[in-house]
C-alpha cells in the first residue's frame, strides 16, 4: 500500500515542504492570515477530489458544490449532537457526501458529455433550493445552520467533556483547540494525506481505467472493462472529498449555509481545476491557491493603496494608473480573473502545469543545439 | 437448430436481423472450429459487419442466437462478452490515444487479470511487474518496444493497427475477430500484417476475420464464408469457394453459366 517510486516520493515531500511552509512564503505577498490559509488548503482539497472525476474520466462535473454543502451541514449537525471533535465530524461529513454522491452519480452517469454536466448541475440547484425552502428544520434557511450551548452533544455530555468553559464550544481534536495555526496545521495534515490519495489513485491500475475511459470508451468495453462503476466509484470518491472539504469549512468556523452549495461554487472549482491543470496532480491545488488569492487579496485592493503603489509616477499619470488599475482591483477582481483565465487557457491549453512543462521543454530545446527537424517534429507529436 | 459439434467455439444459429423492415442478415448459421481462421467475405453492403456486430454484442439479433462455448451471448453487454474470451480488431483502431504504447497494452491485462470491475488503488501499475514484463514481450514481439513511452496517438495508421492486435493479444482470448485488418495498408504493411497473423494462428488462435483483400484472406483461411444481400451463398474450403460460380456472380456479376 505504501509501495512508492522515488519520483512520487521526491513530489510528496516536496508538497509537504510546501504546504506546511505556507505561512512563510505567503508572508511576502500579504495572505499569511491563518483564516484564509485554511481557506486555501481547504479548497485544494476540494479541487483534488474534483481532479479524480474530471481529470481521470474527463466528465465535468457541475455540481460538486452540493457535496461541500453536505459535508458541511453534516459536520455542523455532528458537532450538535455527538460531540465538538472534528473527528466524527469529519467522519459522518465524508460518508454523507459520499452516499449523496452515490445517488446523483448513479443518475446523473446514465448520460455523458454536456448531459451529465447539465445534471449534475440541475441536482446541485435543486439541493441549493431545497436548503432554503422545505429543507429549514435541516439546513435553518437563510440564517445558516448554527451550534447553540444547550446542543445535546451526546458523547460529550457522555464523557462530560466541553461543558465547563464559558461563551460558545468551539470544534476541537482531542481536546486540543483549532483556532488560527493550529487549525492551519490540521486542515494542512489532511490536505497531505488527500495529496497522498489522490497520487496513489493516479499511479493505480484503478486511475489507469479511469484515463482509459476519457480515452476511448468504446476499446475500455470491448477490452472488458464494465465502465460504469469505475465511473460511479470515481464520482463518489471525489463527493467524498467534497464532503471533506466542506466539513473542514465547518470545523473551523462551525457554521453551515447554502450559499455554498450554489453554482457559482461548483463554476469556482471548475476553473481552478482547468487553470492549473486538468489531470495533474499539483494544478487543481495551485489553481486553488491562485483563485482564493484573487478572491481574497485583490478585492480588498482600494484606491488609497493604488495611489500609494504608483506615487513615483507623475501627478497626471499617477491619477490616470490608478483610474485604470481600479477596474481591476478591488469590487473589478472578477475582470483581472477572467482576464488571467482566458489568457491560460488560450495560451497555456492544459493549464499552468502542463503550460509550464511544455514551455520548459521548447526553451531546453531552442538551448540544445539544433537536431535534424524529424526528430524534433517526432517530438513535437509527443508532446 | 443443428447439432453443435464438440470443438465448435461460435456458433451462430439461424440469425436473422432487419433495421426498420431492411433484411440486414438472413438465415445465417455459421460455426467456427477451435483453431481454425474462417473467413468471412463478400461485396459492400453484403452485412459482414453487422454480423460482427450481432457476435460482439454491439447489435441485438432479430431473432436467433450466437452461442460461445455453451453459453448464448445474445443479450449480454460487449464487456461480458470480452471477458468470456471475445476480443477484436476494429476497422478504424480503437486505442487509448492520449495514454502510453506500453499503458495501452497493459489495460488489457488488467481487464483479463481483475475482471471487469476492480478497485484496486493502493497498489501503483510500476509495480505489477509480471503484466508489465508480458507486455513488452508483446511490444517487441510486435516491433513497437522503442515507442512504448510515447502517446498511442502518435504512432502511424499501421503501428495503430498492431498495437489493437497485441492488445487483444495479451488477453489471450479464445476467438480473436479481425474487421477489416488490413484495410487502407500499404502492400509491404499488408505483408507484415499476414506475417504476424500467420504466426498467431500457428499458436492455435481461433479466428474470425472479415476482410476485402482476397491475398490476405487466400493466405490465412481454413474456410471461407461468402456473404451476399444478408445471406451465406457458399461456405467451404478455399479452393472450392474460390471456383464456385455463385460466389464468381456475386463478385463479379457474371450470370452463372
Amino acid at each position: 500500500m505504501f509501495s512508492f517510486t522515488r519520483k512520487q516520493f521526491t513530489m510528496l515531500v516536496v508538497f509537504t515542504a510546501i504546504v506546511l511552509t505556507m505561512p512563510i512564503w505567503l508572508s511576502p505577498l500579504g495572505a499569511a492570515y491563518p483564516g484564509l490559509m485554511q481557506k486555501f488548503v481547504i479548497y485544494a482539497i476540494f479541487a483534488i477530489g474534483f481532479n479524480i472525476l474530471f481529470g481521470l474520466t474527463g466528465y465535468l462535473s457541475f455540481g460538486h458544490a452540493a457535496f461541500l454543502g453536505v459535508g458541511s451541514y453534516t459536520a455542523v449537525w455532528s458537532f450538535k449532537l455527538l460531540s465538538m471533535d472534528m473527528i466524527p465530524a469529519l467522519f459522518f461529513a465524508v460518508i454523507f457526501a459520499g452516499i449523496f454522491a452515490l445517488f446523483i452519480g448513479y443518475f446523473s452517469l446514465r448520460r455523458s458529455g454536456i448531459y451529465f454536466s447539465i445534471l449534475t448541475l440541475a441536482f446541485a440547484q435543486m439541493s441549493y433550493s431545497l436548503a432554503y425552502s422545505v429543507l429549514t428544520p435541516i439546513t435553518n434557511g437563510e440564517t445558516g445552520l448554527l451550534i447553540a450551548r444547550d446542543d445535546p452533544r451526546a458523547i460529550d455530555t457522555m464523557l462530560g467533556v466541553g461543558q465547563s468553559t464559558s461563551g460558545m464550544p468551539m470544534p476541537s481534536l482531542m481536546g486540543f483547540d483549532l483556532t488560527g495555526y493550529s487549525g492551519f496545521y490540521i486542515c494542512a495534515l489532511v490536505l497531505i494525506v488527500c495529496f497522498f490519495v489522490s497520487q496513489k489513485i493516479f499511479a493505480s491500475p484503478f486511475g489507469m481505467a479511469l484515463r482509459c475511459i476519457k480515452s476511448n470508451q468504446t476499446r475500455m468495453m470491448y477490452t472488458g472493462f464494465n465502465t460504469k462503476p469505475y465511473m460511479l466509484t470515481a464520482f463518489v470518491i471525489s463527493g467524498m472529498f467534497a464532503g471533506l472539504a466542506g466539513g473542514l469549512l465547518a470545523v473551523t468556523d462551525p457554521i453551515a449555509g447554502a450559499e455554498r452549495m450554489k453554482w457559482t461554487e461548483s463554476g469556482n472549482l471548475v476553473l481552478m481545476t482547468i487553470l492549473g491543470g486538468v489531470g495533474t496532480l499539483v494544478g487543481p491545488v495551485i489553481g486553488a491557491w491562485l483563485i482564493k488569492y484573487f478572491e481574497n487579496i485583490f478585492s480588498a485592493i482600494n484606491t488609497n493603496m493604488l495611489n500609494s503603489f504608483f506615487e513615483f509616477l507623475p501627478d497626471g499619470f499617477q491619477s490616470v494608473m490608478v483610474t485604470v488599475m481600479s477596474k481591476f482591483v478591488g469590487e473589478g477582481w472578477h475582470l483581472t480573473l477572467g482576464l488571467v483565465f482566458v489568457l491560460i487557457v488560450v495560451f497555456l491549453p492544459g493549464g499552468l502545469v502542463e503550460g509550464t512543462e511544455r514551455l520548459m521543454r521548447r526553451f531546453r530545446r531552442s538551448s540544445d543545439k539544433p537536431r535534424s527537424s524529424v526528430s524534433s517534429a517526432a517530438s513535437e507529436e509527443r508532446s | 437448430m443443428t447439432e453443435t459439434p464438440p470443438n465448435v467455439v461460435l456458433h451462430v444459429a439461424d440469425v436473422f436481423k432487419n433495421f426498420d423492415g431492411l433484411k440486414a442478415l438472413s438465415d445465417i448459421d455459421l460455426q467456427i472450429v477451435e483453431g481454425t481462421t474462417h473467413a468471412i467475405i463478400g461485396p459492400n453492403g453484403a452485412g459482414k459487419s453487422t454480423l460482427l456486430n450481432v457476435i460482439i454484442g454491439r447489435l441485438p439479433p432479430t431473432s436467433g442466437a450466437v452461442v460461445f462455448d455453451g453459453t448464448v451471448l445474445t443479450g449480454m453487454s460487449p464487456h461480458e462478452i470480452n471477458q468470456r474470451g471475445i476480443s477484436r480488431v476494429f476497422q478504424t483502431p480503437e486505442i487509448f490515444a492520449d495514454l502510453s504504447v506500453l499503458y495501452n497494452i497493459m489495460a488489457p491485462a488488467f481487464a483479463k487479470r481483475d475482471g471487469a470491475f476492480r478497485i484496486n488503488m493502493f497498489r501503483p501499475v510500476e509495480d505489477e511487474a509480471e503484466i508489465r514484463e508480458e507486455a513488452e514481450k508483446l511490444l517487441h514481439e510486435f516491433g513497437l518496444y522503442d515507442r512504448r513511452e510515447d502517446h498511442a496517438g502518435a504512432l502511424s495508421r499501421g503501428d495503430k493497427r498492431r498495437l489493437e492486435l497485441a492488445m487483444c493479444l495479451i488477453q489471450r482470448p479464445r476467438l480473436l475477430l479481425l474487421d477489416e485488418p488490413t484495410a487502407g495498408m500499404s502492400r509491404h504493411d499488408t505483408n507484415t500484417t499476414i506475417e504476424l497473423l500467420k504466426d498467431i494462428k500457428q499458436r492455435g488462435m481461433t479466428i474470425v476475420i472479415i476482410e476485402h483483400d482476397m491475398h490476405v484472406v487466400f493466405s490465412l483461411a481454413d474456410q471461407i464464408s461468402v456473404l451476399a444481400q444478408g445471406r451465406f451463398i457458399a461456405s467451404g474450403q478455399p479452393q472450392e469457394v474460390k471456383d464456385d460460380p455463385r460466389v464468381k456472380e456475386a463478385y463479379l456479376g457474371v450470370p452463372a453459366e
